[in-house]
């Protein structure tokens, strides 16, 4: 068979068909080094991209808030070193003995332990849990004394959100707290830097400051596995810390207006009339914002909720009250820049006036008697003033106290609970209320009641104008760049070359000179109103009017019983208002007071004036060396 | 015993040393040595089980390699047969009592081996359709019967290893008897009949495919389809070769396997973390490497004397340029993904064990190259 021809024929087929395979293999395999060529040198950039980006991931950490300090620099939203705990679960060699053991330290609760197990469950075995967000120190110091039996836990120290003055800044800086996904939503530059456990401003400027507050994320680069479990850190970022913001407002006078309101529910504002920072301006009761940062306990938050004060009301932006007497001066320059009286015009006072059938009562029953302009703002005669409003009408009034500020938002964009209030005219009411106006109601609107809206703020930006001799300012509340000095804006107005800020809002500075009079001898005269609360010395010498805000119709019977305040249920007692600025020979500062059912304006609101007006000018020369403090761009 | 006096009478040892394929033996020695530093990579760059458990079988079965190769190739002839129906009955065996990992159940325990009896049929099926094709006269080559018979030769295995399932291993299987058909004589227009006939029922066979694999296959036809399902492991495979670049990133600097974004690593993806490291030079060398392998093997057959070694040896040259070829294409996104070993280099007992059992062949062949069988 070896030989047989057969079979050299078949190794003839076997040798030709291998050849033949031969070619092909050599066409695969150059096949193969083709597409080795096309992936690793061709587009070996690409792949390494996609390599890199499937190793390496960025942490965002979250950035440091920027401090909010007062006029002086004085921080009143920090940032402090706080202590967590966090538990790395992978790390945990018995979960339930290390609960047992926390628990039994930091005094936990049930419901905290089943909050631990809950995110336990959520999170990756390698990602932590954040156990306590704020230890006390005791407690950090207890913690790191066992650490050798609590394997898997790690005390972290890390920054929050601080507010040393507590309770005396909240309606001005609201608070941060942990964002609900609205929040995040709203705000694009949140969303880009939010980061689990960030906080994020909630209410006041913390909150229409964001942008600005917030800083950068410092970023903390690693190297991850196909699990997403970091395996080293590559490189760290350093994040930059939110701008700094300076307020106008003077802790020293916020402490003290705080002070003054203790227990009683109200509101003050205090303001430079040519520069327009609000120096203090304090809504009473607040409340704590610290408690805010780590969620407050549902105790704390009924307590607060419930109290029948309102202390989360913000009264000075968003408190609407009826002015009371304090409208009398813009009534009585109304009058006056509309010629409808002259300085010398009198009215005889009776008590009373009948209009229409309707007893018009003046809070001094047995009447004034004849009353020239100066002695009806003196002793705020109301018979005099339903005379000149039925003589001048409700839509003149309207043109002057808008003029002023009655019925505009004072700080705009910046508190996004601040209202406008209201001041009505006979457009309005046809508008809103679908009826014609009734003369009536021009006599109580020229006191200050009826359908009058105001906010203590906008009483005292209305104040601050008529004291610096009728220029319109423009409040604020954050210093920004190169701001105007208090003797800039005073020298433009003197010489009469006003600065674009300002313009003039009276015909005949005459006009406001004899209100500014009125408004001195309401405070500094005999029988005047807040004549108890005067300050004879000239350093502090302030003008002032005193608003009693009726808070319900008196009734006959009620007015008979000329009921003591104390007999007078809390809900139905009068507000107290009191506007003033001073000193009266160079005035610098307006100021508005109201002190809610707190009976009559002379003896609730004007005592405060005097407490705050010392304070105050005493601390003029300091607040002008400050002015060339270091500024922050908004 | 009897038929080792028998059959070797002629050589003795040292004769029988003097004559081995040297160079041959070199590259398996090379090709050992980087599957163990590739495998020391997988393992993190420390010697754990992948690399010991490699080291032993490598060791193990590289000794019985030399064992074949110093028998006389008519023991193999003889044995052909024999051998290709005992590792039928490994895999009927296998589809009765074997283990079952991820729904497939193709293993046995051997104690001191887990056994995947199909990869030794890639071997079985050369041996017996080599033997058949040496006996057969030409005139014969294109008969009915003969066809029939050796078609027989492998659909049975590729029925059993297709029940496991194991789609990847049968074709394999299918392709190292189709190509010694081929070597023996079939006319090609049946090659080309029955490859036109396959093209048209493909659709039907395609509907009998199990999901997991219709999925592999409309995976490979796009990948970004389902980039963290199905097309994850094609996807990452061209990452991790495409980031290695010319030069590589580096022994054990792999990221993509050593951040564990490589799936199957020590087996199927080898090659991947070989490339990744090692670059488009280490990858050139790594088949180059192959390359000599199967020259060397096709050289032993063109100077062995007896069809028998010739069909061997070059349908198991082939068989192992068609396992690099579909293990390449595979992971560089060639081909579907189907579970198919590279030689040598993928951790795993059987594929060695039949490549080296294969390699002793081919050796036992270069030896006798010169004996005639009957």
């Amino acid at each position: 068979m070896i030989n047989n021809s057969s079979g050299i024929r078949k190794t003839d087929v076997i040798n030709r068909r291998m050849f033949i395979i031969g070619a092909a293999k050599l066409i695969v395999f150059s096949g193969i080094v083709a597409r080795l060529f096309s992936l690793q040198i061709n587009d070996n950039k690409k792949y390494l991209t996609l390599s890199d980006k499937n190793r390496i991931r960025e942490w965002k950490l979250p950035p440091t808030r920027g401090e909010i300090v007062d006029y002086f620099g004085n921080i009143i939203a920090g940032n402090l070193k706080v202590y967590q705990l966090h538990i790395i679960p992978e790390q945990v060699e018995n979960f339930n003995y290390l609960l047992t053991r926390l628990k039994n330290l930091l005094q936990l609760s049930d419901r905290e332990i089943s909050n631990i197990l809950k995110s336990k469950k959520k999170l990756k075995p390698w990602e932590s849990i954040i156990v306590s967000e704020n230890l006390s120190w005791s407690q950090f110091l207890k913690i790191n004394n066992y650490l050798y039996d609590l394997v898997g836990v790690k005390p972290v120290m890390t920054i929050s959100r601080n507010y040393p003055f507590s309770d005396i800044y909240t309606h001005v800086l609201g608070y941060v707290s942990q964002p609900n996904e609205k929040d995040i939503l709203e705000n694009e530059v949140v969303q880009q830097k939010f980061v689990p456990g960030m906080k994020i401003g909630k209410l006041g400027l913390e909150k229409t400051l964001e942008n600005y507050l917030i800083g950068t994320n410092a970023i903390q680069r690693y190297e991850v596995n196909a699990y997403g479990k970091r395996i080293n850190q590559l490189e760290h970022q350093k994040g930059q810390q939110g701008s700094k913001i300076r307020l106008t407002l003077d802790t020293e006078v916020q402490k003290l207006s705080a002070k003054l309101l203790l227990d009683k529910a109200g509101s003050i504002s205090v303001m430079d009339i040519y520069t327009g920072e609000i120096i203090a301006m304090h809504s009473s009761p607040s409340y704590d914002p610290n408690s805010f940062l780590f969620g407050i306990s549902k105790d704390e938050w009924e307590l607060i909720r419930n109290n029948p004060l309102k202390p989360l009301i913000n009264k000075t932006l968003s408190g609407l009250y009826s002015p009371g007497s304090t409208i009398k001066p813009i009534v009585a320059l109304s009058a006056l820049e509309n010629n409808i009286i002259g300085p010398n015009f009198k009215v005889k006072c009776t008590g009373k006036t009948e209009l229409y059938g309707q007893t018009f009562h003046c809070w001094k029953e047995k009447g004034h008697g004849f009353m020239s302009l100066k002695n009806a703002m003196k002793q705020s005669c109301d018979t005099y003033f339903y005379e000149i409003a039925r003589l001048l009408g409700v839509d003149r009034l309207k043109i002057t106290a808008e003029k002023f500020g009655l019925g505009e938002k004072v700080l705009g964009a910046y508190f996004k609970n601040e209202k406008k209030g209201l001041f009505p005219n006979t457009f309005w009411k046809k508008n809103n209320l679908g009826k014609g106006w009734v003369l009536g109601e021009t006599l109580i609107t020229g006191i200050g009641q009826g359908y009058t809206q105001t906010t203590p703020l906008q009483l005292c930006l209305m104040t601050a104008q008529i004291a610096n001799g009728g220029y319109s300012i423009k409040p604020k509340i954050i210093v920004n760049n190169n701001p105007l000095t208090f003797n800039e804006v005073k020298k433009s107005i003197k010489e009469q070359n006003l600065l674009n800020i300002n313009t003039k809002l009276v015909k005949n500075p005459k006009n406001l000179r004899i209100i500014q009079e009125a408004m001195f001898s309401s405070t500094n005269e005999v029988r005047g109103t807040s004549y108890r609360s005067r300050i004879d010395d000239k350093k502090y010498q302030f003008a002032g009017k005193t608003g009693t805000a009726q808070v319900k119709r008196i009734s006959k019977r009620e007015r008979e019983l000329d009921l003591k305040i104390d007999q007078i249920p809390y809900n139905d007692r009068d507000h107290a208002l009191y506007i003033a600025y001073g000193p009266y020979v160079n005035p610098r500062y307006a100021l508005s007071i109201i002190v809610e059912h707190g009976g009559s304006g002379s003896k609730a609101a004007a005592p405060i004036a005097k407490e705050l007006f010392k304070l105050i000018i005493d601390r003029e020369e300091l607040r002008d060396k400050q002015s060339n403090f270091e500024e922050i761009n908004i | 015993m009897f038929q080792y006096n028998k059959l070797n009478s002629e050589l003795s040892f040292f004769q029988k040393v003097k004559k081995l394929d040297f160079i041959l033996i070199f590259c398996i020695i090379l090709l050992s040595a980087i599957s163990l530093l590739v495998m020391y990579s997988t393992d993190g760059g420390e010697i754990l089980y992948h690399t010991k458990s490699h080291f032993i079988k490598l060791l193990t079965f590289f000794s019985l390699m030399m064992v074949i190769s110093f028998f006389n190739i008519k023991l193999w002839h003889i044995t052909s047969y024999f051998i290709y129906f005992v590792i039928i009955l490994l895999l009927i065996w296998v589809s009765a009592y074997g283990i079952k990992v991820s729904g497939s159940q193709r293993w046995i325990n051997l104690y001191f081996i887990v056994l995947q009896p199909s990869e030794l049929m890639k071997i079985g099926i050369i041996l017996c359709l080599a033997k058949y094709y040496h006996r057969l006269k030409i005139e014969n080559v294109n008969s009915f019967t003969t066809i029939i018979i050796s078609l027989s030769i492998i659909i049975v295995p590729i029925i059993l290893v297709l029940s496991q399932p194991d789609l990847g291993t049968s074709i394999l299987i299918a392709l190292s008897g189709l190509i010694v058909l081929w070597l023996g004589g079939v006319k090609m227009k049946y090659f080309f009949i029955s490859l036109i006939s396959f093209l048209i029922s493909l659709p039907f066979i395609i509907s009998f495919l199990k999901p997991y694999q219709k999925m592999r296959i409309l995976t490979f036809l796009d990948p970004d389809r389902d980039p963290l399902g199905a097309g994850y492991q094609i996807i990452q495979s061209k990452i991790a070769i495409g980031s290695g670049g010319i030069t590589g990133k580096g022994f054990l600097k792999g990221t993509q396997s050593y951040l564990e974004f490589l799936p199957e690593k020590h087996t199927d993806f080898i090659f991947t973390l070989f490339s990744e490291e090692f670059g488009f030079v280490g990858s050139i060398c790594l088949l180059l490497i192959y390359s000599i392998i199967i020259v060397r093997i096709i050289r032993i057959g063109a100077i062995s004397r007896s069809n028998f070694s010739k069909l061997f040896c070059f349908g198991f040259a082939f068989a192992i340029f068609v396992y690099i070829v579909v293990n390449l294409s595979m992971v560089l996104g060639l081909l579907p993904i189907v579970g198919s070993p590279l030689p040598i280099l993928s951790f795993g007992g059987s594929s060695l064990l039949a490549t080296m059992i294969g390699f002793g062949i081919v050796l036992s062949a270069k030896i006798n190259h010169k004996q005639m069988i009957a």
